[in-house]
């Protein structure tokens, strides 16, 4: 067929000639383009390892597990950077998933359509603010309010980092619930109404089940969204790197992975032991992020929800 | 209870939660411009920082976001655009088409500080671009990439299919037809989604602190291997590297990032309904 | 049932004594298909189909829904090149040339062999570039030759009248009716040799779609016409030659006379009377 198609092309006029190597370069350039992610997402995964792996080597296992962060000394643990990654994590979900999800009921169930045309573009400004914006005002105004109300010695702590997060993450989990309310079938409210249910009962026994796996989806990208997040963690959860002791430490301040990452990297010399560990902390966010994602859209090609929706 | 109170005591929960969540982004937006509005003068924006940051004003910080957003899109577009063409006009239901769509996830996944070390080992070490505007703009680039694609192929993807078959039934070879046919007709679409992009990049911090980010560089850049200074990573240094910095100038230039962001957005907002209203398909 | 006609050796494929029920002719056909099968991804459409199609003539598909017409008008210009998975057999000759061969142009093919669609698809642009628009991609930028185009095109379809102050105007504010003589104008411009009429009057009211047939009895005397009609009643208006199909297969292939008023085969026979499709 290959040789078919050449000899054909011998005899064909050079302007058709012209036009058909334009036609199979242009095709060679998208594709080119196309294949760019793959290798793109590969050369992430490489250069992360080949800055990071040198950790594994140069500290010891035990360290690296440990449960003290002092690069000074050599204390490379980064138990306490782990947990206090998902401690702030598990605040942020914990805050906005419920406040999301009924935030999107409010939408579809109740508010006019007047109200959603305000609503639905002033959580698109919300998804807009800068990380490094909200961090600022969660240093001058959210940490001082929770110091005084909440009588803590400083306001910097996880909590603050969850407040922080949980408004990042409510924009996606929002518009994802919506779609997964919205796509729940008319059959299945009209049936629930007709069997005498009221409006609510309706909603939150035929309508919710039914976007359970939509939600869960919102929930998987919200915790995506928060594990990832740097600036207004770094600015707000006063960066102590420590273990957490029990419930109260969401309201001492903490230190994530992320915001060591921005904190040290500025300040390490290329090469350093320290340096390669920062970057294996780059290695462990990039895995737990692929896993998240990764399941987010194995759950959302199941149900096909819009694939756009992952990358807002 | 009666089901009608449990109803009530329900949908009033319902429209608390919506007004927890909508009022504080209505009292943010509020008291930035509150408190950032007296910082904004001519000189504010048109002089670099003097001593020790703690005087004049953001210049070299506003035109290094500009410079990198402008940077931003000269990466994400051709390669998202391109790309997007490819998953919505060449590609097959194939294995190579799967592995793309994954990977455009992953990478919109991948947190902004990791794409900073990345783009530090890459394009700053590895490259040898070292500390400048194209490291720092290839990273942001990268990072703007899924967005891009994801709303340019959606926007190409909207342009009924009976247009490819009249023009290609008129002659037309498949390039000349996503040439003079399916991109003109997606531009507003894929215009709407690079700013989207756009949007983001510009109000990173994460991804420049270790490619491009200057804390104090008072000169505008010189070429794309100079460092800048930037607006988001202006404002982290003042609001926690700045001991007795004057609120008024970190509320000022929150303001002014702000402001870019959201103009990106409204821009967006507004290309898009426009050429929806026009469009005659 | 058309005879299987015999593979032409040379550029004039042979013509007389292959359809030997119908009127015998002396042009040689401009549009030979030889026993051609198609296949969609998911179902048979063709089956040995064979039709030769004469210079000057209106030939008319027509049958009910699914006999496989539209398809058939599809392969001539190979619009079904667009779509995957096809599978397709036999072979279809314009001029004698093989359109299947691997050395044809099929941008040039489709150029010579226009089609208008059953709907009206003007281009998002104005009329005047939704004429422009196929010479413009073969590469004429010659001003005063498209001028001369676009007047020659939208005269020949009788359109010139009611749009030559509004040239600039968005195709799509165009009336249907005028829509699908835009769409006629728009192959015309190209100057092909055949054109393929997919049900061009679907949409259409009755003044509009008379308007449409009166053009095509003008343009017959210049093109080759192959027509899938909207009723039998406007097959039998529009037609030289008609070919019945049924099922994938063409039954019966004559004159419009003959197919018309003394079909042959019983099938035929019904569903011009109206029993059935």
């Amino acid at each position: 067929m290959a040789i078919e198609q050449q000899a054909a092309t011998q005899a064909v006029p050079v302007a058709r000639r012209r036009r058909l190597r334009g036609e199979t370069a242009a095709e060679a350039l998208v594709r080119l383009s196309g294949i760019s992610v793959i290798i793109f997402v590969v050369l992430v995964f490489v250069f992360l390892a080949r800055e990071g792996i040198p950790a594994f080597f140069e500290v010891e296992a035990g360290n690296l597990l440990g449960t003290r962060w002092y690069p000074t000394v050599g204390r490379y643990g980064l138990l306490p950077l782990i947990t206090g990654s998902l401690l702030v994590t598990a605040g942020a979900v914990l805050i906005s998933v419920p406040l999301g999800l009924a935030a999107a009921i409010y939408m579809h169930e109740l508010a006019p359509a007047w109200l959603r045309e305000i609503l639905k573009p002033l959580i698109e400004i919300l998804a807009g603010i800068p990380s490094v914006v909200l961090g600022f005002l969660g240093m001058i105004a959210v940490a001082p309010l929770l110091r005084e109300h909440l009588n803590m010695p400083t306001g910097l702590s996880a909590f603050a980092g969850s407040v922080m997060l949980a408004y990042m993450a409510l924009p996606t989990i929002i518009s994802v619930s919506d779609d997964a309310i919205d796509a729940v079938p008319r059959s299945y409210r009209d049936a629930s109404l007709a069997l005498g249910a009221n409006h609510w009962q309706t909603v939150c026994h035929a309508v919710v089940p039914a976007a359970r796996s939509g939600i869960m989806v919102a929930v998987m990208l919200g915790i995506g969204r928060a594990i990832g997040e740097t600036m207004a963690v770094l600015m707000v959860t006063g960066n102590a790197a420590r273990m957490p002791d029990g419930l109260s430490a969401l309201f001492q301040p903490v230190r994530t992975m992320t915001a060591t990452i921005a904190a040290e990297m500025g300040e390490v010399a290329n090469g350093s032991v320290h340096y390669h560990v920062l970057f294996a902390i780059g290695i462990v966010l990039f895995l737990i992020t692929f896993l998240v994602n990764l399941l987010a859209s194995v759950l959302m090609l199941r149900r096909g929800t819009r694939r756009d929706q992952l990358l807002e | 209870m009666s089901r009608e109170m449990k109803q009530k005591l329900a949908f009033a929960l319902l429209t608390a939660a919506a007004v927890v969540v909508v009022v504080p982004v209505l009292l943010v937006a509020g008291y930035i411009i509150w408190r950032g509005a007296g910082a904004i003068s001519l000189e504010f924006l048109l002089s670099a920082p003097r001593h020790g940051l703690r005087e004049g004003g953001i210049f070299p910080a506003a035109i290094g976001t500009v410079i990198l957003t402008l940077g931003t899109a000269i990466v994400a577009l051709p390669l998202g655009v391109g790309a997007a063409i490819y998953l919505s006009e060449y590609a097959r239901d194939d294995l190579l088409t799967r592995l793309i769509r994954m990977a455009i996830i992953n990478l919109a996944g991948i947190p902004s500080v990791v794409y900073g070390l990345f783009g530090l080992g890459l394009f700053v070490l590895f490259l040898r671009c070292g500390t400048s505007i194209l490291a720092g703009s290839l990273t942001l680039g990268l990072l703007t990439l899924p967005v891009v694609i994801s709303t340019a192929e959606e926007a190409i993807r909207a342009v009924p299919q009976s247009f490819r078959v009249v023009s290609v039934s008129l002659g037309g070879t498949k390039w000349q037809t996503i040439r003079h046919l399916v991109l003109p007709n997606a531009l507003p679409g894929i215009i709407t989604g690079v700013i989207l992009g756009l949007e983001r990049a510009a109000g990173e911090t994460a991804p420049i602190l270790f490619t491009v980010a200057a804390v104090y560089l008072p000169r505008l850049p010189r070429s794309i291997f100079d460092q800048t200074m930037a607006l988001p990573y202006h404002l982290f240094v003042i609001s926690t590297q700045v001991p007795g910095m004057p609120m008024t100038l970190q509320f000022g230039t929150a303001l002014v990032l702000l402001a870019f962001v959201l103009s990106l957005n409204a821009a967006a907002t507004i290309i898009r309904s426009h050429f929806r209203r026009r469009r005659s398909w | 049932m058309v005879t299987g006609a015999m593979p032409p050796t040379s550029a004039q494929p042979p013509s007389e004594g292959t359809c030997d029920a119908m009127t015998t002719t002396a042009v040689p056909s401009k549009i030979r298909v030889e026993k051609v099968s198609f296949a969609y991804s998911n179902a048979e459409a063709l089956r040995a189909v064979s039709l030769d199609v004469y210079p000057h003539e209106v030939t008319v598909l027509f049958g009910p829904a699914r006999s496989g017409k539209t398809t058939l008008l599809r392969l001539l210009n190979r619009l079904t090149d667009l779509l995957e998975g096809t599978r397709r057999s036999g072979h279809i000759y314009l001029d004698g040339q093989d359109i299947f061969a691997p050395d044809v142009d099929v941008a040039e093919l489709r150029r010579r062999v226009g089609m208008v669609f059953a709907m009206p698809i003007p281009l998002p642009m104005s009329i005047r570039a939704n004429l422009t628009y196929g010479l413009q991609l073969k590469g004429i930028r010659d001003r005063a030759l498209l001028e001369a185009r676009v007047e020659s095109a939208l005269r020949a379809a009788a359109l010139w009248d009611e749009v030559k102050d509004r040239l600039e105007d968005p195709a799509s504010s165009l009336s249907g009716g005028q829509q699908q003589r835009l769409c006629l104008a728009r192959i015309l411009a190209l100057e092909p040799e055949v054109i393929l009429l997919d049900n061009p009057t679907s949409g259409l009211d009755p003044i509009s779609t008379s308007k449409v047939e009166a053009s095509l009895h003008e343009l017959r005397q210049r093109y080759t016409i192959i027509a899938v009609p909207h009723s039998v009643q406007q097959a039998a208006r529009i037609a030289d030659r008609a070919a019945f199909m049924l099922g994938g297969e063409i039954i019966e292939v004559g004159t419009a006379r003959e197919i018309f008023t003394r079909p042959r085969d019983p099938r035929t026979r019904d569903y011009v009377e109206g029993r059935f499709g």
